[in-house]
């Protein structure tokens, strides 16, 4: 399974809680798919996907679904100890690892050769990491979400990307309807 | 005046009750006190562009935020002002100490300070410079100011404001 597949596959669990999805052809992918108020999207800023998803999660009790990549974790690794040290109960972290930068052509990341990124988030402190393969992702993110517990998940997939259009939404109004959903 | 109580005074009185940290020696001092008080959560971050996902992230939530950091960092942070706190139109205060400036002891820290207050121009952002420790009654305008226009607003905190080093 792509990406895309797997959004595809877990909508109907994402449509009923706050997301920050990660800059690019992910948020491009669920925008088509599902858009929804609850949908954080980035267009720009890469790597910082798990860092508004942990501010949200910190400062407010709904639980906090973060659609984040290897190469946007790898990005901004210094986020796992920070992740580490103050994870909420109500924040679990999606890296959808397929090994490969995505929305820049597919180019490997370290993940496809011999960086472990769930050993990476269990050495800086991350209690629960689970990996996952492609087809479980919507079960175990039901399972992280039931859990009470803060969660990180690495979701092993194919490289690829579904061909979607740019989402032309004023960012302002990403933000304005996302804050609405947050407090309402 | 203890400048440090100050500033976490006036953080907390504008309802500021969420501040990351990447630390400097001239900000241990405010670090400290903001990291014993209770009405004001600190998570300190590895990087400064983190602490502004951060800053998002907890004003999107519903909390006011702040960022504590070093102009050595505004390198690092150009790309995340301009595409999210910007884009988004997100207030963020950052209270930055000013390394570089008089009294400064390190001479390569004088090589960001000479490009510090011509990049946050560039951006357009805001940019207070405190200079004597009276220059601090501004701090309460300012965060009102930030939350006022959803904009980050850079307060540049140099040695003198800080009382030196001691010995410089
Ligand atoms: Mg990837």
């Amino acid at each position: 399974m792509i990406r895309s597949e797997i959004l595809q596959d877990i909508a109907p669990i994402l449509r009923d809680h706050l997301v920050v999805c990660n800059i690019g052809i992910p948020s491009q992918e669920l925008h088509a798919i599902d858009d929804q108020p609850t949908n954080f999207y980035m267009l720009g800023t890469m790597g910082l996907a798990s860092s508004i998803g942990l501010g949200l999660a910190l400062a407010q009790p709904k639980p906090v679904i973060v659609i984040d990549g290897d190469g946007s974790i790898l990005t901004n690794l210094g986020t796992l100890p920070t992740i580490g040290n103050n994870c909420p109960d109500n924040y679990v972290l999606m890296i959808i690892d397929n090994g490969s930068y995505g929305s820049t052509g597919d180019q490997p990341t370290y993940t496809s050769m011999k960086t472990d990124l769930a050993a990476m988030a269990r050495a800086a402190g991350c209690e629960t990491v689970v990996e996952v393969q492609d087809v479980d992702t919507g079960p175990a993110l039901q399972a992280a979400l039931g859990s009470g517990k803060g969660t990180v998940m690495i979701v092993k997939c194919d490289s690829g990307n579904a061909k979607m259009p740019v989402i032309t939404m004023d960012p302002v109004v990403i933000r304005d309807r996302f804050m609405k959903a947050v407090a309402g | 005046m203890n400048i440090d109580k100050r500033i976490a005074d006036d953080l907390a009185a504008n309802d500021i009750s969420f501040v990351t940290t990447v630390p400097c020696k001239q900000l241990a001092g405010v670090i400290e006190e903001i990291d014993h008080r209770t009405d004001i959560f600190h998570i300190p971050s590895n990087k400064e562009d983190e602490g502004m996902g951060l800053c998002a992230g907890a004003w999107m939530g519903g909390k006011r935020p702040a960022i504590i950091m070093q102009n050595t960092a505004i390198g690092v942070t150009i790309n995340t002002l301009a595409t999210l706190i910007q884009y988004y139109r997100m207030p963020l205060p950052m209270i930055i100490s000013y390394r570089g400036e008089l009294r400064e002891p390190v001479a390569c820290q004088v090589e960001m300070a000479v490009h510090t207050k011509a990049l946050l121009a560039q951006l357009n952002i805001p940019t207070y410079h405190f200079h004597w420790q009276k220059d601090v009654e501004e701090f309460d305008n300012i965060l009102k100011y930030t939350f006022m226009c959803n904009k980050p607003v850079a307060i540049l905190t140099d040695a003198n404001f800080w009382g030196g080093y001691g010995d410089q």
